[in-house]
């Protein structure tokens, strides 16, 4: 099975070629729709196959590489198409094709009747196909062409809705966005090439190797530039401090766009990165470092700006941002698994999260469009009320609400818990545990709230759409709600994979999992100065028990806001109207990052076109030709047109010319 | 030989006479002629040469230019036909088409 590891992004592919060239001529939905899923979901059986069979294997005996075919060998320099296959690579392959193949059903009836119908299923299959790349790849080129096949398809589907100037606009920053980051990436990746060769003449790229050298790596250093540029690339494509603001812009997309590409995989794809290289990562104290504070940083950050938004695909953006930074938390605090868990259990609940809002917003859309009204679908001030109308949805979303905001037994509590009790129990930061527990604590608190008043205001309450159109609400039909019921019940019992020890219930199946994987890295962490510090159980178990308390008390202040006493929250704005303003304009980042890059890189770009272009450039090129112009406006004249003219200065000149030979 | 400056001096003069007669005659078949003239000119310097030299390659020049000369007519007055027909004349005045 393992060798048939070259189908899972060959279907994907094929997927694209047929809807890609041919289905302007298909025009049937249900044919492009379904072949676009068939695409997937065999990528999805192929991947089961995998899983299967690494299942019962040894672990030592789960790494698995296959070369396609040989792609660049230039002197040192070697760069293969090749796969790797390890539990890693199985996670993230199941996952993708996984949440892939029930996105793109529910896309089957989301889509229903779009502009460009095939087109948006093609750009789909092309994005998987780039994402199965970028997390099957054995060298980092491999891997590099898929980071940026993501960032393609990406923006191209953020500018689906092209016609649209705000789409438009959108789609350019997230790629001009991704771009800086790639840039990161790509020097890291030539820091950490050319340390190697130069210094051990390792010249490689392929992370067997790599792992194999990486006991040559020294703490810090070269490492920490090599990192430290390598997480700008993942701040980049998983939209973290300083590189976050094109993710909730991207909302601009359609909704399955944003659950599969911007919730459920491509923007984990920086996360999974540093679980690739987490061997190398785990040499840098200082980037380590780095990666947890951005991390709990963006965490809370983004949670902030979600309490005040008003779009309900904006306020899941922000949730997604913040969940992002919980996950680069965890692998700033060395607890790898732990993000590949959260990364894991995020993309089941926020992808159905998505998907819901999605529900939710066609039902709107339907019911405004049949009364001709513009209100925006989007805006969760006019809806309320739907749990009943909409039940499936509601179910679905209000369990992955639960998950997100951690409540036991829920998939998130899990993975939540795990990252927190490892930010706070883990032995390379030393005194820096605490504020980062304490950063990710609040920014749970803040995440229960901001989910909670999204599901009060959408789904509890009085219907607040216009009553005219009141009766056209209805329930999604089911090609779209099968998806949400199962990615509910993953939402709800994926945690169990990784439940921690202490509860003992079942065995930590994902950790022992990904241990080869981590292992390494595990072993180069035992050297900080802080490990082996102990702590009790009794500890562990309080601090759980203090997650979940949390997140009761974010839900309460919800409920209590949004249900009970709902004159509060405006009577909050009023009271702070500075902070609110602040909060809904998103602290002002944009304006900040226009006022630093964008408006001088305009300005600079205004002076190279009226200044250096019109006047330099344009001055020369106009100013040959006036030359010659008028030149040629004086000697034109001798030009009479009668031959006996020309005849004449021919004679003249063969005089002339005679006269100088005789009398010289 | 002593009378070959005599020879030259025919031939320059009647160089002379041609090319003065392109420059300035209006009538293409005037021209013409005078092209005639100057080839005829350059001929005769050949043809001198060539008795004065004892060689003669000069005399095969002169077969040469003869024929070309023949061809040159039949071309040119052709043309000259068709100008006609455009023109209704042959006054090379009329043939500026060319100019600025």
């Amino acid at each position: 099975m393992f060798d048939n590891v070259w189908l899972i992004p060959l279907f994907p592919l094929i997927g694209f070629l047929i809807n890609g060239f041919f289905g302007k001529k298909i025009k049937n939905e249900a044919v492009i729709g379904g072949i676009g899923t068939l695409m997937i979901f065999m990528s999805f059986i192929v991947s089961c196959g995998i899983l299967m069979q690494m299942i019962g294997l040894p672990p030592e005996q789960r790494v698995f590489e296959k070369v396609i075919f040989p792609w660049i060998h230039s002197g040192n320099f070697k760069a293969d198409m090749a796969f790797l296959v390890d539990p890693l690579s199985a996670v993230m392959i199941m996952v993708v094709t996984g949440v892939g193949s029930l996105i793109h059903l529910y896309s089957i009836g989301y889509m229903h009747g779009e502009e460009g119908f095939y087109r948006f299923f093609a750009y789909l299959n092309l994005f998987c196909m780039s994402m199965l790349l970028l997390v099957l790849g054995n060298n980092m080129l491999v891997m590099f062409i898929g980071w940026e096949g993501v960032g393609l398809c990406s923006y191209l589907l953020i500018g689906y809705y092209f016609h649209k100037k705000s789409a438009g606009d959108a789609a350019k920053k997230a790629f001009v966005m991704n771009r800086v980051g790639d840039f990161g990436f790509l020097i890291g990746l030539f820091t950490l090439y050319w340390w190697f060769g130069s210094n051990h003449n390792i010249w490689t790229i392929n992370f067997t190797e790599i792992k194999a050298a990486s006991h040559l790596l020294p703490y810090g250093g070269v490492v920490t530039v090599a990192t430290l540029c390598f997480f700008l690339g993942a701040t980049g494509k998983s939209a973290q401090i300083p590189l976050f603001t094109w993710l909730p812009d991207a909302m601009e997309g359609p909704t399955p766009v944003s659950a599969l590409i911007h919730a459920a995989t491509m923007v984990t794809a920086g996360v999974y990165m540093i679980g690739r290289m987490s061997f190398v990562f785990i040499k840098s104290p200082d980037t380590m470092m780095v990666v947890a504070v951005i991390g709990a940083a963006t965490a809370i950050f983004a949670a902030t700006i979600g309490t005040a938004q008003n779009d309900i695909k904006r306020v899941l953006a922000y949730s997604t941002v913040s969940q992002l930074g919980f996950m680069f938390l965890a692998m700033g605090v060395g607890a790898f698994w732990a993000g590949i868990f959260h990364l894991m259990t995020h993309a089941f609940f926020k992808a159905c999260m998505f998907l819901g809002s999605g529900s939710v917003i066609h039902s709107m859309h339907h019911a405004l469009h049949h009364g001709h009204l513009h209100d925006d679908p989007q805006d969760m001030r006019n809806m309320g009320g739907l749990r009943k109308v909409m039940p499936i949805t509601f179910i679905t979303f209000f369990v992955s609400t639960l998950a997100i905001a951690g409540i036991f037994p829920f998939s998130g509590f899990f993975s939540k818990d795990e990252i927190l009790w490892k930010a706070f129990s883990n032995p390379y930061h030393g005194s820096l545990n605490i504020i980062l527990w304490g950063t990710g604590a609040i920014a749970a608190c803040f995440t229960a709230f901001y989910m909670f008043r999204l599901v009060f205001m959408t789904f509890f309450g009085e219907c607040r759409i216009n009553p005219k159109v009141k009766s056209h609400l209805h329930e999604s039909p089911l090609v779209i709600t099968i998806p949400l019921m199962v990615l509910g019940v993953l939402a709800t019992i994926g945690g169990f994979i990784g439940m921690p020890k202490l509860m003992g219930a079942l065995p930590n199946y994902l950790e022992h999992w990904l241990d080869p994987v981590f292992e390494l890295a595990n072993e180069f962490g035992a050297t900080y100065a802080h490990a082996g510090e102990h702590h009790s159980h009794a500890l562990e178990w309080g601090l759980m028990g203090l997650s979940v308390a949390i997140a009761v008390v974010g839900i309460m202040i919800a409920l209590t806001l949004y249900v009970k006493n709902t004159g509060a929250p405006a009577r909050f704005t009023e009271t702070f109207p500075a902070l609110y303003r602040a909060v809904y304009n998103k602290w002002y980042v944009d304006e900040l990052y226009d006022f630093l890059f964008v408006n001088p890189c305009k300005a600079f770009g205004q002076f190279l076109w009226k200044g250096f272009d019109v006047i330099v450039v344009d001055g020369v090129v106009n100013g040959v030709a006036n030359v010659v112009m008028g030149f040629s406006g004086i000697f034109r004249y001798m030009q009479s047109g009668y031959i006996y003219n020309y005849a004449f200065s021919m004679a003249l000149g063969v005089v002339v010319i005679l006269g100088y030979y005789i009398f010289k | 030989m002593e009378n070959l400056t005599g020879y030259l001096v025919v031939s320059a003069i009647l160089f002379a006479i041609g090319t003065i007669g392109v420059l300035t005659r209006k009538n293409a078949i005037v021209i013409f002629m005078c092209i005639e003239l100057m080839l005829n000119a350059v001929n005769l310097t050949f043809v001198a040469f060539s008795r004065h030299l004892g060689h003669f390659d000069g005399q095969i020049f002169v077969l040469f230019i003869m024929v070309v000369a023949a061809a040159e007519a039949a071309v040119g007055l052709a043309l000259m036909i068709a100008f006609y027909k455009n023109k209704e004349s042959i006054d090379v005045d009329n043939v500026d088409m060319m100019k600025w």
